[in-house]
């Protein structure tokens, strides 16, 4: 190897400067990392698997008949099942957070980051595989819903709304990445993950009709962005309500948080030391 | 030279001007803080093409983040550095696709096997896919691990994971290498098998950029050393060269009365007789160590020690460690001073 040790690697990128195929070429290598990783600790898709029917089951069968009435447990499927696809991509986003601090605590994210790559191929690599995985979630809870008798109006719809939630969770993951970044642990980040999470899942319109609710957590309702996404989508899957205005306001919600945590993350991942 | 066969242009004219003309790193003035911790505080360095330069220093002297600095990881705060003839600070890219890096953790991926590792790393480095396997295959060929391809690096040994994180630093062919404590918290068998490899690797005409906090470590590697000390280069030179320069070697007297220690130092430094190094006093062992040049020295020194009335209990020569090279350059321990984690020590903050 003596005349191979000294000469220079055979990519020819003019100064250094990395163009799109040499861009997707090591985001694929890194996807498949990702995947690899699933196939070696089945275990970390739990959460994509167990947490959509854990959840429909619990709310159809245990808060359906209170909130929809009883033996109304049908109408009820029709209205969380929306909103719990809305609700899967902040779960799924927060694992993206946690997953990456991981990276952080072993030396491999030294390796990637004195490689020639762009920084910001490892992030998109990390969220191509958390979108997978939102897919995957998305559709065991569609499974969950139609065998206990959701019923779609319109199957394009349908697709509409899955796209949705996908473009609103993808820019949630932004948040969660940046907070894997900057943050000390895991731990916190899941801490701090339920915390956030919690009020603005269950202070929205994903489970019950902010109808019922006191002004004050009407008006925080109203405004939530997962209240306008749970309810785009429902619109989108049931059909027969004017969702366009919803829609649109999700996908601003989703254009701004991109907009400014993107940039906020890639900044922080590359000047991390 | 390596220089010539590189894409980029631009590149001979970064290296300053004392630079030697082989040079495959240079450091001028490096600077890294962190608040009140200079990490660095004004590094200056060369590592010739095709040698092993070895950093040495205790816990928290800086090597860490010298290597952090050469490998784009971190921005100096001033001061130049150049690799193959790219300015670290304002070529980054370019730099990283010059260099290897071996860190003192292994970091490699534990969840992935030894050969999807450097699969990974070599797409990373835009080979194709063909010789991307290719090259994962004969670098775990080369490095003994064929047998534990397809396994898990998280059932790998200390050793093999090294071994793995040198061949992952080996895929680019990279112009130089650097190796931070490739062998910190091994077991000696375990480190014998590392620096095995290493030294292959230098016959094979690697550059690399060695720290250590193990004398023995730098004397069997490098051909070139550089002292570190908080921030501070103290000495540099060839080894030899080094413990020529603290002596051929190495009195160690005991004065009978152990109160008597510091005035057999003030002795033998007024006698003038310790030819390059000055006289240092050992209190743990009771004992002061002179570097010497002749047997001539040696006799004298006796002289002048019977002359001033002092007794001895015993005295022996020695071949300075560089231990010792070390406690004489900078006049204290080369051990950690307080920082008790040889954990990521010099990257807090």
């Amino acid at each position: 190897m003596t005349a191979a040790t000294l000469t220079a690697p055979t990519a020819p990128a003019a100064e250094g400067r990395i163009g799109l195929r040499g861009n997707l070429r090591h985001i694929g290598a890194l996807v498949r990392r990702n995947l690899l990783w699933i196939r070696q600790d089945p275990e970390s898709m739990f959460d994509a698997i167990l947490f959509p029917i854990v959840f429909c089951l619990l709310f159809v069968f245990v808060f359906g008949g209170a909130i929809a009435g009883k033996g109304h447990q049908e109408q009820y499927v029709n209205y969380v099942v929306p909103g719990l696809m809305a609700m899967m991509g902040m779960n799924i986003a927060m694992g993206v957070g946690t997953g990456f601090n991981q990276d952080f605590q072993t030396g491999v994210m030294d390796r990637f980051r004195s490689l020639p790559i762009a920084r910001s191929s490892v992030l998109i690599a990390k969220i191509t595989v958390e979108i997978g995985r939102m897919l995957v979630a998305t559709a065991i809870l569609l499974g969950v819903g139609f065998s206990l008798g959701l019923s779609v109006a319109d199957v394009t719809g349908l697709f509409e709304a899955i796209g949705l939630a996908m473009v609103f969770g993808s820019s949630i993951m932004w948040i969660f990445l940046t907070m894997g970044v900057v943050m000390k642990s895991a731990q916190a980040i899941q801490g701090m993950g339920f915390l956030v999470l919690m009020p603005l899942q269950f202070g929205s319109s994903i489970f019950s009709p902010p109808s019922t609710m006191p002004g004050w957590l009407k008006a925080f309702t109203d405004y939530n962005p997962l209240s306008t996404l749970a309810d785009a989508a429902r619109g989108l899957m049931n059909g027969g309500l004017p969702v366009a205005h919803d829609v649109l306001i999700t996908l601003i919600w989703s254009a701004v948080i991109t907009a400014v945590m993107a940039p906020i993350a890639i900044r922080k991942f590359t000047t991390k030391t | 030279m390596a220089a010539d066969t590189l894409v980029g242009m631009t590149r001979i004219d970064n290296n300053p001007s004392d630079a030697a003309p082989d040079a495959a790193v240079t450091v001028r003035g490096l600077v890294k803080h962190y608040g009140e911790t200079k990490a660095l505080n004004g590094v200056d360095l060369d590592v010739r093409e095709g040698t092993v330069l070895g950093v040495l220093g205790p816990n928290g002297a800086g090597k860490t983040t010298l290597v952090r600095c050469l490998s784009t990881l971190i921005t100096p705060d001033a001061g130049q550095a150049t690799v193959a003839g790219y300015d670290v600070v304002r070529q980054p890219r370019q730099t990283r696709r010059v260099i290897g890096l071996t860190g003192q953790y292994a970091s490699v991926d534990e969840k992935l096997s030894g050969y999807e590792n450097l699969y990974m790393i070599g797409r990373l480095l835009d080979l194709p896919r063909k010789e991307a396997r290719a090259r994962a295959d004969g670098l775990l060929e080369r490095f003994s691990l064929t047998e534990a391809a397809k396994r898990p690096a998280s059932t790998y040994s200390g050793g093999m994971r090294r071994r793995l994180d040198l061949a992952a630093s080996m895929i680019g062919h990279p112009a130089v290498l650097y190796l931070d404590e490739p062998t910190t918290g091994l077991d000696p068998r375990t480190r014998n098998e590392v620096w095995t490899e290493v030294k292959r690797m230098v016959a094979e005409g690697a550059t690399v950029l060695l720290t250590t906090q193990y004398m023995e470590e730098a004397e069997q590697l490098a051909s070139e050393l550089t002292v570190i000390d908080r921030g501070k280069v103290i000495a540099g030179g060839r080894i030899d060269e080094l413990k020529a320069k603290v002596g051929g070697r190495t009195l160690r007297i005991r004065p009978a009365d152990p109160m008597e220690l510091r005035p057999t130092a003030t002795a033998l430094d007024e006698f003038g007789l310790t030819g390059p190094g000055n006289a240092t006093v050992d209190t743990e062992t009771g004992t002061v160590l002179v570097p010497i040049l002749s047997d001539e020295q040696l006799t004298a020194v006796v002289g002048a020690l019977t002359a001033r009335g002092i007794t001895l209990a015993d005295i022996a020569t020695e071949l300075p460690s560089l231990d010792e090279v070390f406690l004489s350059l900078t006049g204290h321990k080369a051990s950690a001073p307080q920082d008790a984690s040889p954990a990521r020590e010099e990257v807090a903050a």
